[in-house]
């Protein structure tokens, strides 16, 4: 369903992603993992046509460079979190996004209510609490019911419940036979998941493995929160994702996960940028309350 | 080895996406403040020159649009140009800064036909916000016996509109690139301040310094949309550029009746090389 030959990606002199090749089966969920700066998110921009790339890719067999356009239509595409046009009601960015996709803009009530939203479609999407927005993404992601779902660390922003409930409809479409290429830096996640786990290390794959086999503590041992204004949170997070670390927004600042060695590398990469923050601590493993504290008032349109 | 390959539905064609697109921008600018904002300012200023111009040309207040369609050109001059650049500034910049370009160019839709869908729902926006401005304009002078002229009405509306064009076009190849959009309003606000005070001021200036001749004066006001519009303007209510001095006297010598076409080739390629800058900038393969 996926095929990917020799593909690399660079961002100025950082190679993010270094021949990579791999394959998906239709109906196989596949998920990458890896520790900060290992270039997952960047083969998932890299099969949406997002970022320049060498080497190929092909989508359902679509060139996703030649054909792009058609590659996608078989891609529902969930992000980590998502910047929704907040005004918009549900019903309103349903009909938009299903117009893009060429689908019929009525009749898409089945969809949200597939991921628990019906009844919240006259609600603006600034309403929704961050879990239901990522199951917003998601229905948006089903809508023309495309056979592959590609998912970028889609809990990473979400409180255990709705974790767990986001977790529970994705095992329902992969049970479905919906083929999965998603993301994750969550054990528990994958094992629930994935069929099949890719390793990455610097932008390479280091060996391939069945859920069961993961280590837990191999990626992301430790996190770094990096406190700024939530304007500034956005920015920063695509300052280190051109360099390749992962990051993601969480109440106060962003959430870095600090590979062992490496641990300076997003306070160093936004330093370079000149992007500004207020403070940084560590925060230890199985530390979730501290990593997930209440966001700020003027915060909670990211959570 | 299989590649895979599936039936799938057909990506939407260019047309859908575009209109799609363009639909979707075109809600939005008519909701937004700075939309409602700069049509009433437009609608007050425009009012407010209408009666200052008559009355100081000895009628007794609100009449003749024709008269007042010198100080109406200023006015556009100051106002449409702000109101298309920032619009278009706008209009990329914001929405790769919330993350939302990346997640919708995930979908079927081609970089090419994502601009010009924006470009298309920006520019019906301007046109409604120009119309309702000049008409209402045009409408309260009839009322009050000004007898405004709907031919003049009607051109002037025009070119105030390919003006506006232009400058949204502009606007648009800032926001291709920018990635704030704070960053993107404020190049396109420096933008509006050259055309419309710095050039002017330069071209006085390099005139009294260098003396340069007459032609390339001419030629020198050609390469600012604004002053395009203004002669073009000027040239459509008076049928003689002689009040824009050597340089008009120039130009209508040179070019005859025909100067209205140099204007409006000047005009076009204010339009058409902005926005090519602005698809080749969007469009190359960079990482959004």
């Amino acid at each position: 369903m996926i095929q990917i030959d020799h593909l690399s990606a660079t961002f100025g002199r950082f190679r993010a992603v270094d021949d990579v090749s791999f394959r998906i089966e239709p109906g196989q969920s596949v998920a990458l993992w890896g520790s900060n700066g290992a270039g997952k998110s960047t083969i998932i921009r890299c099969v949406l046509g997002l970022v320049p790339f060498k080497g190929d890719i092909r989508i359902a067999g679509r060139d996703a460079r030649r054909d792009g356009k058609q590659a996608r239509r078989a891609i529902g595409y969930v992000p980590q979190e998502l910047g929704f046009y907040d005004d918009l009601r549900v019903r309103e960015a349903v009909r938009y996004f299903a117009r893009l996709k060429g689908e019929r803009p009525a009749d898409q009530s089945a969809v949200l209510a597939s991921v628990g939203l019906a009844g919240h479609e006259s609600k603006r999407v600034r309403e929704l609490s961050g879990g239901m927005k990522q199951r917003l993404a998601l229905a948006l992601a089903m809508i023309g019911d495309p056979p592959i779902l590609v998912l970028d660390e889609v809990t990473a922003s979400l409180d255990s419940a709705g974790r767990e409930h986001l977790t529970d409809v994705l095992a329902s479409l992969r049970a479905a036979g919906r083929t999965l290429f998603f993301a994750s830096h969550r054990p528990a996640e994958i094992r629930a998941l994935a069929d099949r786990v890719i390793l990455l290390e610097r932008g390479r794959i280091i060996r391939e493995s069945a859920p069961a086999d993961l280590d837990d503590d191999r990626p992301a041992a430790a996190l770094l929160r990096i406190r700024m204004p939530a304007p500034t949170a956005r920015l920063a997070i695509d300052a280190l994702h051109r360099r390749g670390i992962h990051a993601h927004l969480n109440g106060v600042g962003i959430l870095v996960p600090a590979a062992e060695g490496a641990r300076a590398a997003a306070v160093h990469a936004l330093a370079q940028d000149s992007i500004p923050f207020d403070d940084f601590e560590f925060i230890q493993p199985g530390d979730a309350h501290a990593a997930h504290p209440a966001p700020a008032r003027s915060e909670t349109r990211y959570v | 080895m299989s590649d895979f390959s599936i039936a799938l539905p057909a990506a939407p064609g260019f047309a859908r996406n575009i209109m799609t697109v363009a639909r979707r921008e075109l809600r939005d600018a008519l909701r937004a403040r700075w939309f409602a904002l700069y049509t009433l300012a437009f609608l007050a200023l425009g009012l407010g020159v209408s009666f200052l111009s008559a009355a100081a040309t000895g009628g007794t207040g609100l009449e003749g649009f024709g008269r007042t369609t010198a100080g109406l050109i200023n006015l556009v001059l100051l106002v449409v140009p702000a109101m298309a650049l920032t619009a278009g500034a706008g209009a990329i910049a914001s929405d790769r800064e919330r993350g939302m370009l990346a997640y919708v160019l995930s979908y079927p839709i081609a970089r090419w036909e994502l601009l010009a869908g924006k470009y298309l729902g920006l520019a019906v926006a301007l046109l409604a916000s120009i119309c309702a401005g000049f008409g209402l304009c045009a409408g309260i002078l009839a009322w009050k016996g000004g007898g405004a002229d709907p031919a003049r009405v009607a051109l002037l509306t025009a070119l105030t509109y390919a003006l506006a064009l232009s400058m949204l076009a502009v606007g648009m190849a800032i926001s291709a690139r920018a990635r704030k959009s704070g960053v993107a309003v404020g190049i396109a606000v420096f933008i509006w301040l050259l055309l419309v005070f710095i050039t002017d001021l330069g071209l006085m200036a390099a005139t009294l310094a260098f003396h340069p001749p007459i032609r390339l004066l001419f030629f020198a006001a050609l390469a600012n949309p604004l002053q395009v519009f203004k002669m073009w303007s000027l040239s459509s209510a008076d049928a003689s550029l002689d009040v824009l001095g050597p340089a008009g006297l120039y130009a209508t010598d040179t070019f005859g009746a025909a100067v209205v076409w140099v204007f409006a080739a000047s005009m076009a390629l204010w339009i058409l090389l902005p926005l090519a800058a602005a698809l080749l900038l969007f469009c190359r393969r960079t990482a959004v």
